[in-house]
């Protein structure tokens, strides 16, 4: 009886990790999901720039502390909150000396070569971010202490820990204000013409290229805040980006490609499949199995949840 | 593509091999020997990832998987059971192949972005299951006692020469498959794959194919790679930054040709292993660096690698020194169509009449629309059969589930007797079913000559065989003597259309399935294609075409199918069909019959 009241904690338990920790990074996959659905690219360099925002997140806050007047509380989520901005900066100059320059109307005529190129780019971007991390930041495992990281609310046996809940509650926050911006304000509307077909919203007056590279900072700037908030419960190193890499595709795969809920939705569901996976697997597998449901999903229902089948026959 | 002729290249692999032997003997500082068998090995990676994403165009995230299978197999073989190397390596390569079957059964029918994601997958889940396991850090014990059987060197040019050999192996298998059908389908499946099957070309064999013969380079490869470091790790096996050099040594020396990995390797390698060794320890990532920052300055500068770009400037100087260098080309044309000529294919006449295509109630629906439903038709031998109607009527649809691009849902649709439905493009296209596209579906970056036999090699085993019914057949379509070694992508619309025809036409099919053949010709262009295909008829090939040009239709064919919404409405010879009531309403409406017929009355 007594061991049975433990497995059903212990379900519970995870379930509520589970949760906690996949509204992040139901966060990072709307980031992801933006890039993705206005673009059509795949960005490797979608987990570096996560990792940027962890650093960045850490020298507000403890490293260089200036935002230590915030407090301990406050601190760590406004350090979160400016790694936004600053690696929008980043992921605005990248688009536009990089990245740009293999995508965009020009590289949609070349088709399969135009691919190649995209995908290589950001593979590049992706090692120099990484192995410039290394240079810069060293490879001792960091995170963002808090008095909230080892703090947890009890609800019923089942633990909570402070500062995933309080990431949680963020992040849900961010997703929406970043859902209510693309579907109501107009340049949300035009970034989402310029995602649905190009060449039209282009004819209305659309600036794609703008669209695009205003998709692509705001896609890496929304995935550092989610890892500014992750800093704060999970310990990082320069190359924690290629792991996450796999879980954004996988949680914006599931969504379905170009619905940014349905990213929200998918990366939520990835998290509570690694957090519940320790239920069953060993904690060092919970990666392994991701990147299994990753490619069931990839195989089975390439267009997700809240996809729409793309290719024409 | 105009390449220099076989044995010239095996004497460049040859000279390469006895240069960098003779380089190496006098090279006496152990780390410089080890970067000398390093640059070999991870030259043998970037074959091995040439040999399946470079010819193929599916881009692989995932060869750590291959390499790391490699090198641990060999590994545990040893540590644990004793097992020398040399039994280990080709189990390893074993296992390798193996695991490649294993992905790309699943794996191959995922396209573009989803494939190179899916294979980024593959050695992530593998380096946590490995590390799980417990083997974080193998090493591989000293045997002092026999030493040469467990293959460990005292002598480091030893490990070099092992590379080398295996660099040697891989790059003449990878030569072959450049200059057989083998790397010309891969080619054409990267190119467009749907032309490539309707071609007759069966894209999951090739693709299996090159995956097995990666797989096993990759652990080949990675097997050494342990035998020389005596440790593997996770990461260093399964790591991500394998998978990204594998790439980086084929993107940067050059995409789709042997040589482009070797030339990456040898300027890579070297580059940040010594970056490494001076900097190491103040700049510990810079090795990642160096790596990231060459290939994105090479997809900005040379997005197809070094190799393509001197090429280009060799070709470049030396046309400027000899212009008049296609001379010889032409003379060899000439001489190629004199043999094919002298050897007529066999071509079947006209059979009397018999039905050679017949569908019996073919449907196709997509979700609701109904746009092919319940089509009743029988196409006979030797005639050219027009079908026409509206714009969707459902007309390329039904050659596509003729052509296997579709099943039929309900029907069936049998060539001679022999029943279609279900079978895959290729194997239909082996059966004798040609066709072309509404649009044009080229191989853009191969030869117009590339583009037939490629076509060709369904009609026979024999690659020099193939080479000459595409000349016959670009003989036939009248594009032999100028544009037979043009690139395909610089062709005029009609070239194309003509080149189209004679890759259809290479392997002598039974039936040609033309769609909109003639849209977009102008007036002179669209009589002499009539006319080429009048000749073709006449030769004994039965046609199907699609086409909206009454005009042209009227002249060319002998009977006609009309289609509206999905339906059959008339079939018969073209002066009976265009006066039947239910063809002028499909075409111009109902009001407008009503209003003839009142004119009439």
């Amino acid at each position: 009886m007594e061991a049975l009241k433990w497995h059903i904690v212990d379900f519970f338990q995870a379930l509520a990790a589970g949760l906690l920790v996949g509204g992040t990074y139901g966060l990072m996959c709307v980031g992801l999901g933006i890039i993705f659905g206005v673009m059509r690219v795949v960005n490797f360099a979608q987990g570096d720039f996560m990792m940027l925002g962890m650093y960045v997140t850490y020298y507000l806050v403890t490293g260089f502390g200036i935002l230590a007047f915030l407090g301990p509380y406050a601190g760590p989520v406004a350090g979160a909150a400016l790694a936004g901005p600053i690696v929008f900066g980043v992921g605005w100059l990248s688009h536009r000396y990089l990245i740009s320059r293999v995508t965009g109307a020009r590289a949609v005529s070349a088709e399969a070569e135009g691919h190649y190129a995209q995908i290589i780019m950001t593979l590049g971007v992706a090692l120099v971010l990484s192995n410039g991390g290394l240079i810069l930041f060293g490879s001792v495992p960091l995170s963002v202490r808090t008095p909230l990281s080892s703090e947890s609310w009890e609800i019923a046996d089942v633990f909570l820990n402070q500062a995933r809940t309080v990431a949680f509650i963020l992040a849900v926050i961010a997703a929406f204000g970043l859902y209510l911006f693309l579907t109501r304000s107009s340049l949300g509307k035009s970034l989402r013409a310029a995602a649905d077909n190009p060449i039209a919203a282009a004819y209305v007056g659309v600036n794609v290229d703008r669209c695009h590279r205003l998709a692509f900072a705001l896609g890496v700037g929304v995935t550092a805040i989610a890892g500014g908030l992750i800093a704060s419960s999970q310990s990082f190193q320069p190359y924690i980006g290629f792991d996450f890499v796999i879980v954004m595709y996988a949680g914006v795969v599931l969504g379905g490609m170009g619905s940014i809920l349905g990213a929200f939705w998918g990366g939520l569901t990835i998290g509570l499949v690694q957090q519940m996976s320790t239920l069953i697997l060993p904690y060092q597998l919970q990666n392994t199995a991701i990147f299994v449901v990753f490619l069931l999903i990839v195989f089975f229902k390439p267009q997700g949840m809240f996809g729409r089948v793309w290719e024409r026959t | 593509m105009n390449r220099a002729p076989i044995g010239r290249q095996y004497a460049a692999i040859l000279l390469f091999a006895v240069a960098y032997l003779g380089l190496g003997w006098f090279v006496h500082n152990s780390y410089y020997q080890l970067m000398m068998t390093l640059v070999l090995i991870w030259a043998t990676v970037g074959v091995s990832w040439n040999t399946l994403s470079g010819y193929s165009g599916m881009i692989s995230f995932g060869h750590a998987a291959f390499f790391g299978l490699g090198g641990y197999t060999m590994t545990i073989l040893f540590v644990t059971f004793g097992i020398t190397p040399w039994i280990g390596i080709p189990l390893g390569i074993i296992v390798g192949v193996i695991a490649g079957v294993v992905i790309g059964v699943p794996t191959f029918r995922l396209r573009g972005h989803y494939f190179a994601l899916a294979m980024l997958a593959y050695p992530l889940a593998m380096l946590y299951v490995f590390e799980w396991i417990g083997y974080q850090e193998v090493p591989i014990p000293m045997m002092r006692e026999a030493p040469l059987y467990y293959a460990e060197f005292s002598d480091p040019r030893a490990y070099m020469v092992l590379a080398l050999i295996l660099l040697v192996l891989c790059m003449a298998a990878a030569l072959h498959i450049e200059r057989s059908r083998f790397g010309m389908s891969l080619t054409a499946i990267k190119q467009n794959e749907p032309a490539a099957s309707a071609a007759g070309i069966n894209p999951m064999r090739w693709k299996m194919l090159a995956m097995m013969i990666s797989a096993a380079m990759g652990a080949a490869a990675g097997g050494l790679y342990a035998m020389v470091l005596l440790v593997v790790t996770p990461q260093t096996m399964f790591g991500a930054l394998v998978s990204a050099q594998a790439l980086i040594m084929a993107l940067f020396g050059g995409v789709g040709v042997f040589w482009g990995p070797v030339i990456g390797a040898a300027v890579l390698v070297p580059l940040a292993e010594m970056l490494n060794a001076q900097l190491g320890h103040i700049l510990p990532g810079i090795q990642g660096v160096v790596y990231g920052v060459a290939i994105i300055v090479i997809t900005l500068v040379a997005p197809e690698g070094i190799y393509w770009r001197l090429r280009d400037f060799l070709n470049a100087r030396r046309a400027a020194v000899a212009p008049r260098a296609g001379a010889p080309i032409s003379a060899l044309i000439t001489e190629t169509i004199d043999v094919a000529s002298a050897s007529p294919a066999e071509r079947k006449p006209a059979e009397g009449g018999e039905v050679l295509l017949s569908l019996d109630r073919a449907s196709r629906a997509f979700g609701g629309l109904k746009a092919v439903d319940g089509v009743n038709l029988g196409i006979r031998a030797g005639t050219i059969h027009g079908i026409i109607g509206p714009n969707g009527a459902g007309k390329t649809t039904l050659f596509n589930v003729i052509n296997g691009f579709l099943r039929a849902d309900s029907g069936s649709i049998t060539l001679a007797g022999t029943e279609l439905v279900g079978l895959k493009p290729h194997e239909i296209c082996r059966l004798g079913v040609g066709r072309t596209f509404q649009v044009i579906r080229a191989f853009p970056r191969m030869s117009v000559l590339e583009n037939v036999v490629v076509g060709a090699f369904v009609g026979t085993n024999s690659d020099t065989q193939a080479e000459r019914l595409a000349m016959e057949a670009l003989d036939r379509v009248g594009l032999a003597d100028q544009q037979a070694y043009a690139i395909a992508g610089g062709l005029t619309t009609k070239q194309l259309r003509l080149m189209e025809l004679a890759r259809a036409l290479a392997p002598c099919p039974r039936l040609l399935l033309l769609d909109e053949t003639l849209a977009g010709l102008g007036h002179d262009a669209l009589d002499d294609i009539l006319m080429i295909l009048r000749r073709i008829n006449r030769d004994g090939v039965t046609i199907a075409i699609i086409e909206h040009t009454m005009q042209a239709m009227m002249k060319l064919v002998d009977e006609f199918s009309v289609l509206d919404h999905g339906k059959l409405i008339a079939s018969g010879a073209p002066a009976k069909v265009v006066k039947d009531p239910a063809v002028i309403e499909a075409y111009l409406g109902r009001k407008w019959m009503e209003r003839a017929k009142d004119t009439v009355a």
